[in-house]
């Protein structure tokens, strides 16, 4: 048996089905997984992530901490709850994990980490901290992500009146705290919607309030299908600790300037982008029938062999697409192996899809 | 519950079998294999005239979370691959034991008496639930 978010009855009551997710039983699907992908690009659904891990950072010297630790620089974070997203880097700049920083004050930042990740992250973590003398926190929050076109609305209106306006008015990747409430304007899935912390009793009859609200709870199976439609990468499956940012299509989050911080990983990641990267991160559009999956070999003519990191079948554009890394050198059109047989895909810019529109042709 | 009908046959590894008068077999996936995979979006049915083995897999069914096997639950030969499944391999969610993916000709007859019956399948599937 796995570890249970305080959403688990609520989960089983509802007859979803349960996998193992980084040790924590998780829904995968309650219906249709096809059915709660549309949902969210179409209208709201929520994800119960309270498998996540929440960590406070304190102390007078946090920020500068922070410099040193995440590849993204805090220094852009001057409003409260403002958000940042930044790989957290060994000294090879091999990706130790990617997170959401958000800005509380000048001695308290939040921090979300991945689940699978939960005990090297916080081993690391501790160990960079001691210098700086930076207490790390770890919160016991339910998380529920309410995500699509109308997601903000329908949240909002099951929101005690006086905390409504705010919600409602909070920007992109900034996030509020009301009463044990923290919400943030966030996701993970290419379309508008909020991230909600919230304490674990409270969770299940928040989760039903929004229900009756018309918003559709939704698997971990919808949750991979959306973020993979909005190109957003996977911790474990398109990056880990044998990749770099540069390799990993997430070269804009690091944040080079000024070039007196040094941040861990900050010399080996300068050296791979001057010596120039051996490997690129793109977006593919199967041609032929077939479904691209994760580990499946990808065949650049003339420049090598690479290979998909995640890929699925896109509901929303009716055929499969993936991610890959592959040879520098390699030019558009690719193929893929898939049992043997070799299939047609062609690169194109990622996202595939953002904000309900497909953006590939 | 998932529904394992009592006039067909079945694998261990959730293909269903109905034996025809001809006493060729018709093959597709139990309403339990369905529901695990999920939604159903792609079909590789086999070549028609394809000798397969018992146990051979011969097929393959992807649904959004994963590709899976088909195996051909006894030795013999293909005799077809149903193409309709090729767009609209949602079918198999919606009348699992109605869309079928592949026809075989048994090499030996006697070979169906190897196959679990109702009963048997319905054994296995409550074992898998501990």
């Amino acid at each position: 048996m796995g570890k249970r978010t305080p959403l688990y009855e609520t989960h089983v009551a509802a007859g979803a089905r349960l996998v193992d997710f980084g040790g924590w039983d998780m829904p995968v699907n309650y219906g249709s997984q096809i059915e709660e992908h549309h949902a969210v690009r179409r209208d709201a659904g929520m994800f119960d992530v309270s498998h996540m891990t929440v960590l406070d950072l304190g102390g007078a010297r946090v920020r500068e901490f922070l410099r040193k630790l995440l590849a993204n620089d805090v220094v852009k974070l001057h409003e409260s709850g403002k958000a940042l997203y930044s790989c957290m880097l060994d000294e090879h700049a091999g990706i130790i994990d990617d997170l959401i920083v958000y800005f509380m004050r000048d001695d308290w930042f939040r921090m979300v980490v991945n689940a699978a990740t939960h005990d090297k992250d916080l081993a690391w973590i501790a160990r960079q901290a001691q210098p700086f003398g930076v207490k790390m926190i770890e919160r016991d929050l339910a998380m529920i992500a309410v995500q699509g076109p109308n997601a903000r609305e329908k949240t909002a209106a099951v929101l005690p009146a006086d905390a409504r306006a705010a919600a409602l008015a909070l920007k992109p990747f900034t996030a509020l705290k009301y009463g044990g409430f923290f919400i943030a304007r966030t996701g993970y899935t290419g379309e508008d919607g909020f991230e909600i912390m919230l304490p674990p009793p409270e969770a299940p009859a928040f989760w039903q309030t929004l229900v009756r609200q018309g918003v559709a709870p939704c698997g971990l199976g919808a949750r991979d299908t959306l973020r993979l439609e909005a190109a957003m990468n996977l911790y474990g499956s398109d990056m880990d600790e044998t990749t770099t940012p540069l390799e990993s299509g997430l070269g804009w989050t690091v944040a080079w300037e000024p070039e007196e911080r040094v941040f861990i990983g900050r010399a080996a990641l300068e050296a791979q982008r001057n010596a120039g990267p051996k490997r690129k991160f793109v977006g593919l559009l199967l041609e032929d029938k077939g479904v691209l999956r994760g580990h499946q070999k990808v065949i650049a003519d003339g420049a090598g062999e690479g290979e998909i990191t995640s890929g699925t079948f896109s509901p929303t554009l009716q055929r499969s697409i993936a991610l890959a890394r592959v040879p520098v050198a390699s030019g558009d059109a690719l193929q893929v192996d898939i049992r043997g047989k070799l299939v047609n895909a062609r690169v194109v810019k990622p996202p595939f899809v953002r904000n309900g529109k497909v953006l590939v042709k | 519950m998932s529904k394992v009908p009592a006039d067909l046959r079945y694998t261990k590894s959730h293909e269903w079998v109905k034996v025809g008068s001809d006493g060729i077999l018709t093959i597709g996936i139990t309403d339990h294999a369905q529901e695990a995979l999920g939604d159903l979006v792609y079909v590789e049915a086999p070549q028609q005239g394809r000798k397969v083995q018992a146990g051979e897999a011969c097929a393959v069914v992807e649904s959004v979370k994963a590709a899976s096997d088909i195996y051909s639950p006894v030795g013999g030969e293909v005799l077809e691959g149903n193409a309709a499944l090729t767009d609209a391999p949602e079918q198999i969610n919606r009348e699992p034991y109605s869309a079928w993916i592949m026809r075989i000709k048994p090499a030996n007859a006697a070979d169906v008496n190897t196959l679990l019956d109702a009963r048997g399948y319905e054994q296995v599937l409550a074992e898998e639930a501990h």
